[in-house]
């Protein structure tokens, strides 16, 4: 009875020993087809996943306009504390106030690419983008004012 | 026709004729150590780019391809920079062992060189117990270790060295073991002679399963003791850092690093000296045209090929294996291997006895 287990010990360990060497060795033979996505030579070319998150931009038209409102949605979505909305208050032609973004700060060393700042934006003002080479020498350059200089919010976005 | 023996017999006669015996005795062991070290320098480089190439492929990467055409001067950058690394030792450490073990390795690999045979009559010591003279001196290694473990002060590095040593003590007996069996069916432990014994045809295929059986234990077993995954228990990177050789950095690094990659190559010749043959071709049988054909491959390729070839085998375990636990380990030797080879041991002897082998 020891015998018969002893055996078979022998005989299944040899079994998948072997059965794993067949797999790298089909490895071996296939290995120009690379599974993997290749980098830094083909950066023009590079094929992300549609799933790939890289950083929250805010989108800007031709005119320079956006369409954040400054509801700050995405700071108190935001799980830690990426987001800072800075708003001011703008005179309108008829003379009332309103609220208006100032600064959208975005601390990519902070963010987590959760994706919870855009789903929560009412307007849509804001998306991820695909960019990924975020190195930079010194940290407060990670610090992003999102909102370009001179733009404002697009007409009828409310 | 050039061959190493011509060459060598040449160069012989000259420094006889032309310097005196003292003279040409003392330029011909300076020539045999430049040799043996160029031949170190060179197998470490290819040794290192082709482990790198071997596992990248098996894991379906590129592998290394920046440095050069094809990645081929990788292990050159490597060494430059291994080589202008500085040479640190611990302040706990013992200055003497820690600096003295690398050297050791390197010394234990350098002895292992002398009676193999490369190619056709060309050998650097044509020793007449060859083979016990390969088992006794490839057992230094662990002191190498042991010391390099012990020097440097480190509790890692203590348990890597001490495994190494359980590891090297129990595996050491199924290599020899299956070494014997190659001994009894060719009757010498004369390197030249064993590989004379395999004209006619290689013990792997002259010898039956126990020559089979033999082969594979020995593979394992030469596996283990030149510390190589799946029994990398020494090293570990994963648990101990890097086992004995945590300590180092520079080149006393690199000479544990390359002092492996030779063991390895080592291993792999004495193991297709036994089991493939050595320089002999391939011959089959009766088919005359074939074996002329077979007989026009330089006896040094032949060598050289079968060594690569059993090279590839050791890294295609390292690169398809996960590490084996230090009780599993043991297991593998006492209970399964060392009981496998005695026996085979016993079907051999019965079978050279009786003359059953071709």
């Amino acid at each position: 009875m020891f015998l018969k287990t002893y055996i078979k010990d022998i005989y299944t360990g040899v079994t998948s020993l072997l059965k794993g060497m067949r797999r790298t060795g089909y490895y071996f033979t296939h290995h120009k087809e690379i599974i993997t996505q290749q980098y830094p030579d083909n950066r023009a070319t590079l094929n992300l996943p549609e799933r790939f998150k890289g950083e929250v931009v805010m989108t800007h038209d031709t005119n320079n306009e956006h369409a954040c409102t400054g509801c700050t949605a995405c700071e108190l979505a935001c799980p830690n504390a990426t987001i800072k909305i800075i708003t001011k208050f703008d005179i309108t032609p008829e003379g009332k106030k309103k609220k208006a973004i100032d600064k959208f700060v975005y601390h990519l060393e902070l963010c987590t690419m959760c994706n919870l700042c855009v789903e929560a934006c009412p307007t849509g003002a804001i998306k991820m983008d695909q960019t990924f080479e975020h190195s930079v020498f010194d940290r407060s350059r990670l610090t992003k004012i999102l909102n370009q200089p001179g733009s404002k919010i697009r007409e009828g976005v409310e | 026709m050039w061959s190493f023996s011509d060459i060598a017999n040449n160069l012989h006669q000259w420094l006889y004729a032309n310097v005196g015996s003292t003279w040409a005795t003392v330029i011909e062991m300076v020539l045999a150590g430049i040799a043996v070290i160029t031949l170190f320098a060179v197998l470490g480089l290819v040794l290192v780019l082709m482990e790198r190439k071997v596992s990248a492929w098996m894991q379906i990467r590129l592998g290394p391809n920046r440095v050069g055409p094809k990645g081929m001067l990788q292990s050159f950058a490597d060494t430059l920079k291994l080589m202008v690394k500085e040479g640190f030792t611990p302040g706990g450490a013992d200055k003497f062992l820690f600096n003295f073990a690398p050297y050791l390795s390197i010394i234990v690999a350098m002895l292992l060189m002398a009676p193999i045979a490369f190619a056709k009559n060309f050998q650097l010591w044509n020793i007449n117990i060859g083979v016990l003279y390969i088992s006794a001196i490839s057992s230094i290694s662990v002191i190498s270790i042991l010391m390099a473990g012990w020097a440097s002060n480190n509790k890692y590095s203590l348990v890597g060295a001490m495994r190494s040593g359980a590891q090297i003590v129990s595996y050491e007996l199924s290599a020899g073991l299956s070494v014997i069996t190659i001994v009894v069916l060719a009757g010498s432990l004369n390197i030249p002679d064993i590989i004379h014994s395999q004209a006619n045809g290689w013990w792997i295929f002259k010898g039956h399963i126990p020559v089979l059986i033999a082969f594979v234990i020995f593979i394992i077993a030469v596996t283990a003791e030149t510390n190589r995954a799946p029994f990398d228990m020494a090293e570990a990177e994963s648990e101990l850092t890097a086992g004995f050789h945590t300590e180092y950095s520079g080149m006393k690094f690199a000479l544990f690093f390359l002092a492996e990659y030779v063991n390895v190559f080592i291993v792999c010749a004495i193991g297709a000296t036994l089991f493939l043959g050595g320089w002999m071709p391939l011959h089959i049988g009766s088919w005359e045209g074939f074996n002329r054909v077979m007989d026009y491959i330089p006896s040094s390729l032949w060598f050289f090929g079968k060594i690569f070839l059993l090279i590839f085998l050791i890294m295609w375990f390292r690169w398809s294996f996960p590490r084996l636990r230090i009780d599993q380990l043991l297991n593998l030797e006492w209970k399964y291997l060392l009981p496998i080879s005695m026996i085979n041991l016993l079907l051999a002897t019965v079978m050279a006895i009786g003359g059953w082998h071709f």
